[in-house]
């Protein structure tokens, strides 16, 4: 506890002194980015030692404030959402220390202190044991993203992106809020715990509390049809911040989710598994086949988010299945898979989001159609990103593989039972992972082929360069720990998720698991098996080739002598097939016409992949509310008199009524 | 881990070559040619190891290492993969997971070496490729989650192998799942009439134009690759079809290379007796592949 109060003191240091510096911009970044550094390495170790620890380490305050208290409790749930937070925290602030060096503005200072105060912010949320401290870190989580995510305001879509971002927020707080208070009421207490065993299944306010969490946690952590603000924040933020905020952030919903689970009285019921299921499915496949038809490269990013979340999702499911009808092979093999893909997310989606930082920091472009080539010209970055990429669609040898193995050996388990209820959700897990997986291969074979492979496509992308040491080494970290943490999974997942089961309701300890793991080590086994098998046969290759001659052309062109580099395949011919397949879930607006007639003038062709959940349900809402919220305009007019007086007759009324 | 199956492994590995082989034998009899020898690939396999290389200006890595991972994966999957009477030589619960995820893992790199060269037509061929994979994948996925079902095994060597049930029961099951499995056999290899490996450059928009750029040992390493997963698809078929079939191992043994023998054949018959589909139909063959492995998993559950 110590370790993890001196973090947290660390970080508040870290965000006083950044902006008093702001005068001298570079110093502002060091002292920003070292506090953040080291404040998350005494985190890190404070989060290992939590999971280590049989009983967490508790902490009460005293606090001046009406209501609630200061109570933080590192058990092992919260040490391993702290594991994530605290290891990409500080390699995103390393990074960033380099991603703002050559162009260093008074507001950075400004930007690391809000930069501290997200990692305390996200700190609290995994540790708080208390509403009132959860909500206050929940607020002051969702307005210091904010701060980050509008660092270049002088734009008009970072400012839109900015305002879309706080109104989700606001009402994935304002759900929140509701649920808490309704969960504090049934408890008598704000603290948590109070709320063990407090949700009565069964009731119908269990399934209000439950509707209520997959709404207010779902917009944060970007479930189908609440997943509007990701796609405008991730891109409109600095690289780093849209690291932090796609790897841990909005894992704050998830961990959300998995801490209302242990304040059950019993197992739930059958339909909220059919809910995270069906929920996950919407979102993973939705999700990734929005992410194939983006040019932008951040905003691709941002839809696989929606998709990671839904895999995520889909263990969850399984697991809440497993829970309902008393399977703890299924409980455990889901609810491990699906949290150990929370720790691998946060890897590999940081990693992708630095890559595509790096990108943007060489080039100025995050339009995939302009780029090409890079490999050649960012040989670190370009590695880094392949292994982020292999990872993120579920390849062996990479760590995305062993938490998608998880769960499909607890949907292929839920198969055999035969239990009617849960058989088919379980099909529906395995087809919609099947179809995840090809899909994301699909999406991410065009990001690294367009991006990085071939020729550049624009004199910017051939003129890229190797960023510098502080944006490659952090990328080269999280690179390893994608491979390491693939190979290593056995031995991690074993720990991490007996540990965390005492903390879940119902969760069965360790060994229901013992069967997953024997399968994950002989995978490892083989894993390694097949990258011996490939070193050697590199090496014979390189034995073959090397007393005979070896020459270099161009690319065969089909006799064709004039070849240019626009005339390669671009990210939205390569995705075309799988984008016109699923044209009447994606909506694909294609603008001007093909090239005409035996004289053809110049001819122009756009094509652009609205985002129809966001359209049809959220746009018509908003519209709805605006419309309905109009007439309140005459109260608000913006003189502050009014306002005063508003708040004395609120006042007053509210004392007439308590008399 | 199971040694035995050492042998059957290495005689995958050995025979592999022999498929393409046979379904050219098939075609140039009905064509009226007398066709290439049958161990055609093996002098062109000897003949590109010996040869040296020509790479594109514009390669890098990827493309130098994509071949080696094709072959290691194949060969790793071969591994799961148990044969006639023989289980595989490493079996454990998921582990088809992890083979599906091994060709992959393969195509992945196969389609990043296309990209690589910068050529709009490998670009094509790659686009084409994994938009036709993501479609197969579910298939394949489902059709073992039948098989799975119904023989209550989760490793390879058990939903493949073991008996169970009556037969009368199975066959309907056996043969939907083998129908769906067919289809993904001819998708994943790029056979009639989802590509048309003759027309070697005009029309031939899968396998022949990802590795259109390589030369030397690695083209022989890509067709090995390719060679490795025509037996890998046509093995699991065969083993759903005659897995539960009684005999000796040695029976056994000779029934798997009868029926991959068979399987070779059929895709010759297949590849002479049809044109290739219009490309925007071949997404219509996979719904119907995953159509067919979906009505298998229903008829597992009326079992069980």
């Amino acid at each position: 506890m110590t370790l993890f109060l001196s973090a947290l003191a660390l970080l508040l240091c870290g965000a006083a002194a950044a902006p008093v510096l702001r005068r001298a911009p570079r110093w502002a970044s060091a002292v920003g980015a070292g506090s953040a550094v080291l404040g998350a390495l005494l985190g890190l170790a404070a989060a290992v030692r939590g999971l280590g620890a049989a009983a967490g380490a508790d902490l009460r305050l005293a606090w001046t404030l009406p209501m609630g208290s200061f109570h933080v409790l590192l058990d092992r749930l919260s040490s391993f959402f702290l594991l994530p937070l605290f290891l990409l925290a500080g390699l995103c602030a390393v990074y960033g220390y380099g991603y703002f060096g050559q162009h260093a503005r008074r507001r950075d200072g400004a930007s690391w202190c809000f930069y501290n105060l997200l990692i305390v912010a996200m700190a609290l949320i995994f540790t708080a044991r208390d509403l009132v401290l959860f909500l206050m870190a929940w607020e002051l989580m969702a307005l210091t993203s904010f701060a980050l995510v509008i660092h270049e305001r002088e734009h008009d879509d970072v400012r839109h992106a900015g305002w879309v971002y706080l109104v989700a927020s606001h009402i994935s707080l304002a759900l929140l809020l509701a649920l808490f208070l309704l969960l504090g009421r049934s408890a008598g207490t704000t603290d948590f715990d109070g709320f063990t065993g407090v949700i009565q299944v069964g009731s119908g306010l269990a399934d209000v509390l439950f509707v209520l969490a997959v709404l207010g946690f779902g917009a944060k952590a970007g479930f189908l049809t609440l997943h509007g603000w990701l796609p405008e924040a991730h891109p409109a933020a600095p690289s780093h911040v849209s690291a932090l905020m796609s790897g841990v952030m909005i894992k704050t919903g998830i961990y959300g989710l998995v801490r209302l689970l242990t304040f059950l009285s019993g197992p739930p019921p059958l339909w909220w598994g059919w809910l995270l299921i069906a929920v996950g499915l919407g979102s993973g496949v939705l999700g990734v086949l929005l992410a194939l038809a983006q040019h932008d490269l951040k905003r691709l990013l941002a839809y696989h988010s929606v998709e990671n979340m839904g895999i995520i999702l889909l263990g969850l499911g399984i697991g809440c299945l497993g829970l309902t009808t008393g399977r703890p092979l299924w409980t455990a093999l889901g609810l491990a898979g699906g949290l150990l893909h929370v720790l691998n997310h946060a890897l590999f989606k940081g990693l992708l989001f630095l890559g595509a930082g790096a990108v943007l920091h060489t080039t100025g472009l995050r339009n995939m159609d302009r780029l090409g080539g890079l490999l050649r010209r960012m040989r670190w970055t370009g590695l880094a990103f392949i292994v982020g990429a292999s990872a993120i669609s579920g390849l062996p040898p990479f760590n995305g593989f062993a938490s998608e193995f998880l769960i499909y050996l607890a949907s292929f388990q839920t198969l055999l039972s035969g239990d009617s209820a849960a058989v088919w959700p379980a099909l529906a897990v395995i087809g919609g992972l099947a179809l995840i997986g090809g899909l994301a291969a699909a999406c991410f074979a065009k990001v690294v082929g367009i991006v990085l492979l071939g020729e550049p496509r624009t004199a910017e992308a051939g003129q890229a360069h190797e960023v510098s040491a502080w944006l490659v080494g952090p990328m080269l970290v999280l690179a390893a720990l994608c491979l390491v943490l693939g190979l290593g999974a056995p031995w991690l997942v074993g720990p991490l998720t007996e540990r965390m089961a005492s903390e879940v309701a119902g969760w069965p300890a360790g060994h229901p698991l013992a069967a997953g793991i024997a399968s994950l080590r002989t995978v490892t086994g083989l894993l390694v098996a097949l990258l011996i098998l490939t070193a050697v046969l590199a090496v014979v290759r390189h034995a073959l080739l090397r007393k005979r001659r070896v020459s270099a052309a161009g690319t065969w062109d089909c006799g064709y002598l004039q070849p240019t580099a626009r005339m390669q395949y671009t990210s939205s011919s390569f995705a075309e097939p799988l984008v016109s397949f699923f044209q009447p879930v994606l909506r694909t607006r294609v603008e001007g016409a093909a090239p005409h007639g035996l004289f053809p003038g110049p001819s122009a062709r756009h094509t652009h992949t609205p985002d129809t959940p966001t359209e049809w349900l959220a746009a018509p809402l908003f519209r709805g509310v605006a419309r309905l919220a109009w007439p309140m305009r005459r109260l608000q007019q913006g003189r502050v008199q009014w306002y005063v007086l508003y708040i004395a007759i609120m006042l007053l009324v509210l004392l007439v009524w308590k008399l | 881990m199971n040694t035995v199956a050492l042998g059957p492994l290495a005689l995958a590995l050995a025979a592999a070559p022999l498929l393409p082989g046979l379904i050219n034998r098939v075609k140039a009899f009905f064509a009226g040619r007398r066709g290439p020898p049958l161990f055609q690939l093996y002098y062109d396999l000897a003949k590109l190891l010996r040869k040296g290389a020509v790479y594109s200006r514009t390669t890098t890595w990827v493309f130098r290492a994509s071949p080696a991972v094709g072959v290691a994966a194949g060969a790793l999957a071969l591994a799961l993969l148990p044969s006639g009477g023989t289980p595989a030589l490493l079996a454990f619960p998921g582990d088809f997971v992890l083979l599906v995820y091994l060709l992959g893992l393969a195509r992945f790199f196969l389609v990043l070496a296309a990209l690589d060269t910068g050529s709009s037509f490998e670009g094509l061929g790659a686009s084409r490729e994994v938009a036709f994979s993501a479609l197969a994948e579910p298939a394949f996925l489902i059709a073992l989650a039948a098989l799975a079902r119904a023989s209550g095994s989760l490793s390879l060597s058990g939903l493949l192998g073991a008996g169970g049930g009556e037969l009368p029961v199975r066959l309907p099951l056996l043969l939907l799942a083998a129908a769906a499995l067919m289809l993904v056999l001819l998708t994943e290899n790029a056979r009639v009439p989802v590509d048309d490996p003759n027309t070697h450059l005009e029309l031939t928009m899968l396998h022949e134009v990802l590795v259109l750029d390589y030369s030397g040992p690695d083209l022989a390493f890509a067709l090995y690759a390719a060679a490795l997963k025509l037996w890998l698809f046509g093995a699991v078929l065969v083993r759903t079809l005659t897995g539960w079939l009684p005999g000796s191992p040695a029976l056994q043994t000779a029934i798997f290379l009868a029926g991959l023998v068979t399987v070779a054949l059929a895709v010759g018959v297949i590849e002479s007796c049809m044109a290739r589909l219009r490309l925007t139909r071949v997404p219509h063959l996979l719904i119907a592949a995953n159509a067919f492995a979906l009505l298998a998993v229903l008829l597992g559950m009326r079992q069980g």
